[in-house]
């Protein structure tokens, strides 16, 4: 426990000193701030749906560039070889580098408060669709933040991780796509292989426990898979 | 005998086709400090990779204290402190956060942390920095912060990775001062390509080249062995090919190179078997037929020739 905290604690460090965090952060802001008044001021509305919807669409972007450095870089700069020579297991360096993203991310989650304050200032929000707006942003993010460090663990080039957690968390996003033409039983899986259906369900309001599993399994199948590959390429 | 600090036994390493390590056996007793000398590309770094449990052996069997690298790497890595050869350091961490983490990582008692910590900057000389970004210090000072960092635990067996790179003269003494210090109750393998550094702070020298041992020997042995296995540069008043001539003659010269030299004079390159100093002979030679020496010293041999030459004269112990 005290190592993966450890490995967490490091990681916050390294993320909060350097420049890359706060222009992904300050891009995000941005991008969110303009979501939320073109959306709110045209629709008149007391809810973030279809800002979290805008949102979730950029989390695909957001997510690997806040774990492209997790291992790729560790590889590069040779200090991956402190890491597996100290008494450390695999699965508690990963899930550290796990909680650190999760913590910057809820993080960078946290400084769009200013929505929900505006909202209660100007007129009579819901209060539930907005929390579990929150919570479905952070769960997916979540499973893309496990993407994201599974691809940095397959290279020691922070811009072929980025690429590819990418490509995975976009595979994710639209992979219903595909179920009208498939059809049958496939289609019907291809659906509720979603992350973006998933989403919309929290969007709208709806707290289904099959919906939060489903993002965890996410997240858990990727931090499995960061552990074989970190193992598969030591040897 | 009992159970050697480490024991490697038919060590075989590949990377691809490429053989970084072949039919390697040796053995470190409690205590010792071992060096592993070698040039560039000899397999040393690989050698040191692969007894931390970093790399697996494609062959062979490594035990370190008794662990089976490959079945029991945790219990492996509790006992080693390790400098890897690029310094493994976060560029964005203070000194102390660094040293932190690694004493987090190494399980250091909690209570002990503080002064643990301050007993490794001591003795590496990094507490003047110790609040300042790694990543904004020297090359030096960060060679010594990695050291730190694999003291700071109090290891059984310390692997240091050409711990003196980078260091400026006084503190390549001072290191070497340390890890005799440290060697007292401590065993020590290092690694170098420089012959003397070797010989001052090692009880034995393990010589590696392209992958395999070729000397195995305390140090005073080694340094007879290459006694002498040196060149000889002299330089005489004297016609070309009649000197040449002569110097090739000498017993125990195997190759004579001429060399640059002014109008009237003659220089050359003498090498000469193993064991053996020509210089007497060239000089009652230059003065039997009256040439005036006008230079004659023995040169430096490079390391790679030094180790072609232990290879080509059988090596092995
Ligand atoms: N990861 C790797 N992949 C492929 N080849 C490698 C790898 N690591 C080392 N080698 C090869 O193994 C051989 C030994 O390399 P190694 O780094 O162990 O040498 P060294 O003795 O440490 O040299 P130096 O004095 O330059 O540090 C070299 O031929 C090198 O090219
Ligand atoms: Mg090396």
């Amino acid at each position: 426990m005290r190592r993966l905290w450890a490995v967490c604690r490091k990681e916050l460090l390294c993320t909060f000193a350097s420049p890359v965090f706060y222009i992904v952060a300050a891009v995000n802001l941005i991008l969110f701030g303009v979501f939320f008044y073109v959306i709110v001021s045209a629709s008149r509305e007391a809810h973030l749906r279809y800002v979290f919807h805008n949102i979730s669409v950029v989390l695909l972007f957001t997510s690997p560039m806040l774990t492209m450095r997790l291992f790729a870089e560790e590889r590069k700069l040779g200090t991956f070889e402190l890491l597996m020579t100290s008494p450390l297991t695999l699965l508690e360096l990963v899930l550290g580098k796990l909680l650190g993203a999760a913590l910057t991310f809820a993080i960078l989650l946290a400084l769009t408060v200013d929505f929900p304050i505006l909202l209660l200032s100007f007129g009579r929000p819901d209060w539930g669709p907005l929390l579990t707006g929150y919570l479905g942003l952070f769960l997916m993010g979540l499973a893309f933040l496990a993407a994201g460090m599974f691809a940095s663990s397959l290279t020691d080039n922070q811009v072929v991780a980025v690429v590819i957690g990418f490509g995975i968390a976009l595979l994710l996003f639209i992979i219903s796509w595909f179920s009208p033409q498939v059809g049958g039983p496939v289609g019907d899986f291809l659906e509720g292989m979603s992350i973006s259906g998933r989403f919309e369900n929290f969007a709208r309001g709806v707290l289904d426990t099959g919906d939060v599993i489903f993002c965890l399994s996410l997240t858990g199948i990727f931090t499995f898979l960061t552990v074989r590959s970190l193992d598969w390429r030591r040897w | 005998m009992g159970p050697g600090m480490i024991e490697v036994e038919g060590l075989r390493k590949q990377f691809g086709t490429t053989v970084a390590l072949n039919d390697v056996s040796f053995r470190v007793d409690r205590g010792e400090v071992v060096g592993l000398l070698g040039p560039n590309g000899a397999g040393k770094t690989t050698m040191m990779r692969v007894l931390t449990g970093y790399l697996p052996p494609t062959a062979g069997t490594v035990r370190v204290g008794g662990h089976d690298v490959r079945e029991e790497p945790i219990e492996v890595r509790r006992l080693i402190g390790y400098l890897p050869e690029t310094v493994p350091v976060y560029a964005e961490l203070t000194v102390r956060e660094y040293l932190q983490f690694a004493a987090d990582l190494r399980e250091v008692p909690k209570a002990e942390v503080a002064d643990r910590m301050a007993r490794a900057m001591g003795q590496t000389g990094t507490a003047e920095v110790a609040h300042r970004v790694i990543g904004h210090l020297s090359k030096g000072y960060r060679q010594r912060v990695g050291l730190a960092q694999a003291l700071l635990h109090d290891p059984a067996l310390l692997i240091l990775d050409e711990p003196t790179v980078g260091l400026d003269p006084s503190q390549v003494v001072e290191i070497r001062t340390l890890v005799r210090e440290l060697a007292t109750h401590r065993t020590v393998i290092l690694s170098s390509h420089i012959l003397s550094e070797v010989s001052q702070i090692c009880t034995r020298v393990i010589v590696i080249h392209r992958g395999r041992i070729v000397g195995h020997d305390t140090v005073a042995d080694l340094e007879k062995r290459l006694k002498g296995a040196e060149r000889v540069f002299v330089q005489v008043r004297a016609p070309g090919v009649e000197a040449l001539e002569a110097i090739r003659a000498l017993p125990g010269v195997t190759a004579v190179t001429p060399a640059e030299a002014q109008e009237g004079t003659a220089a050359f390159q003498i090498e000469c078997e193993l064991g053996r100093d020509v210089r007497e002979d060239v000089s009652r030679l230059a003065l039997d037929r009256h040439w005036p020496i006008l230079d004659l010293r023995s040169v430096a041999m490079s390391l790679e020739e030094m180790f072609l030459k232990l290879t080509g004269a059988g090596g092995g112990s």
